[in-house]
């Protein structure tokens, strides 16, 4: 499915089509996001389609949320992006990267691209969700990337298993946890680079993926290009994009993006009374459930009579089991037909064949995995803004 | 001839392309366009804000109640946390700046 050529087809086409189109500012039109302060430029960057624009330095984009009415896969120039620092690796060089293995190994490592294509491939879809996904709704509101629901996307993911590296490296006993580094870091050496950690047993589950293919192109550059860490079922923070360095060690790293970023309370649903903080913390990590009405945007002017709806639904790994709808508030609900199973760490479709009367209408819906969690009527809250899974709702017209 | 000039053509883009294969990526991001609101020392605020980020990361940020305690607590946290290098006495300024303006 992949070779050598394509990805440097991929990369030579990039840098020709740049080269023949100077990028611009490119400020299409302008989107409003529905909370205070909401408005945002529609943006157009190399590999992209028009994004909804939240940063330029570093770039985060949001993906329109339109787009995941068009399928359970994302496509790659409609994924949403999302950087810390702004010193991004604008110039490497796919012949040069070199991913490095080391610390408590054997074995050290130094391997080219072509030595991690040499290897067998693996490929799982999943689900990659921003921790700070729908962090605009919050109320009370917090400091943070202010995104609507669009910081999700789900992508066929192609690679080798993390296991399989760290086997030819040669974990030594007493190891606890790996940490990893991409090319993008700080502009100031005083800003903690971007280092994330998972535990030993998590690194070496053979679900966490190295990938360099991404539903069947090159990762596009801001998604991590060339090779980006793919964490089933885990926020985003963790699948740490051009990843070029992987260290095992013998302690809980205590970098800031570990030990005091990317926290959620340590405390019944990870949930805290709004406005108020934790005693105690946890690094965040699995998915909460989530569903969405995709088909009908919230506002909607409907024809009365029937009408299908449809949308996704996800978790952290355990898969979806159903998802209900309701057409009257939530006083009564119906449940949905589940579409193609393509593995529990991916969106799931479902649709559902409605008739709707004239007057105002609340759809909502609720997903239930398999593992039992569903998802709240009312919003939980912790203080960064992270897994929001509320019952979402779209209030249409009918006529 | 005209076999000759294709074959000429095709050399040509093998080797523009050729040549772009073994080439870095070379990214191009689109300009910056956000700006920070005129307000009291904005050269103050863009020469310390501006050097690790964008206006928007400022200009995105919700509309608080207590306009004042959130951006110090900003600005606190980009010193601190980040370790932007401002000087004492901008930090009243610019968070004056912040509360006054967004």
């Amino acid at each position: 499915m992949f070779d050598r050529r394509d990805l440097l087809k991929g990369a030579g086409l990039a840098a020709v089509a740049t080269a023949l189109n100077p990028a611009k500012a490119l400020a299409l039109d302008t989107v409003t996001l529905p909370f205070a302060n909401g408005e945002r430029p529609l943006v157009k960057y190399p590999q992209k389609r028009p994004m909804i624009g939240l940063t330029s330095r570093p770039p985060q984009l949001e993906t329109p949320f339109a787009v995941f009415n068009d399928g359970p896969i994302t496509p790659n120039n409609a994924f949403f992006v999302r950087y810390h620092l702004s010193d991004l690796p604008y110039n490497l060089d796919p012949d040069k990267f070199t991913l490095e293995v080391k610390g408590k190994v054997d074995k050290p490592l130094k391997l080219s691209l072509k030595d991690i294509r040499k290897m067998k491939a693996t490929e799982i879809v999943a689900v990659n969700q921003c921790s700070g996904n729908s962090r605009g709704f919050l109320d009370p509101r917090v400091a943070g990337g202010q995104l609507a629901n669009g910081a999700m996307g789900n992508a066929r993911w192609r690679g080798v298993p993390l296991k399989a590296v760290l086997a030819m490296a040669g974990v030594q006993s007493g190891a606890k946890q790996v940490t990893f580094n991409g090319m993008d870091g700080p502009v100031s050496d005083k800003t903690p680079d971007f280092v994330k950690a998972l535990d030993i047993d998590h690194a070496n589950d053979g679900e966490v993926m190295l990938a360099y293919g991404m539903n069947g192109e090159d990762l596009p550059f801001l998604n991590g290009f060339p090779l980006r860490l793919i964490v089933p079922g885990y926020f985003g923070t963790y699948w740490v994009k051009h990843v070029n360095e992987i260290t095992v060690v013998d302690n809980v790293y205590d970098g800031f993006w570990m030990k005091s970023a990317y926290r959620i309370p340590d405390t019944p649903n990870n949930a805290v009374e709004p406005g108020t903080a934790p005693k105690a913390t946890i690094p965040i990590n699995r998915f909460t459930i989530r569903s969405f009405i995709t088909s009908v945007p919230d506002g909607a002017k409907l024809k009365a009579g029937g009408t299908t709806l449809r949308g996704i639904a996800f978790d952290g790994g355990k898969g979806i089991k159903e998802v209900a709808v309701s057409t009257d508030g939530g006083k009564t609900w119906t449940n949905a037909k589940l579409g193609k199973d393509l593995g529990k760490y991916s969106f799931r479709e479902w649709t559902l064949p409605v008739k709707l009367a004239a007057g105002s209408h609340e759809l909502k819906v609720r997903a239930t995995g398999n593992g039992g969690e569903t998802q709240p009527d009312t919003p939980r809250w912790n203080p960064a803004g992270y897994l929001r899974n509320v019952v979402e709702t779209v209030r249409v017209t009918v006529a | 001839m005209q076999r000759t000039v294709f074959l000429a053509i095709t050399l040509a883009l093998a080797a523009v392309v050729g040549s772009a294969l073994a080439a870095p990526v070379n990214y191009k991001t689109p300009d910056e366009v956000a700006a920070f609101k005129p307000g009291p020392n904005l050269e103050v605020v863009q020469g310390n804000c501006s050097a690790c980020h964008s206006a928007d990361y400022i200009n995105t940020q919700p509309p608080m109640k207590d306009k004042k305690a959130f951006w110090q607590a900003e600005v606190t946290k980009m010193m601190k946390v980040y370790g932007a290098p401002i000087d004492d006495a901008d930090v009243g300024k610019i968070v004056d700046y912040l509360a006054a303006t967004y």
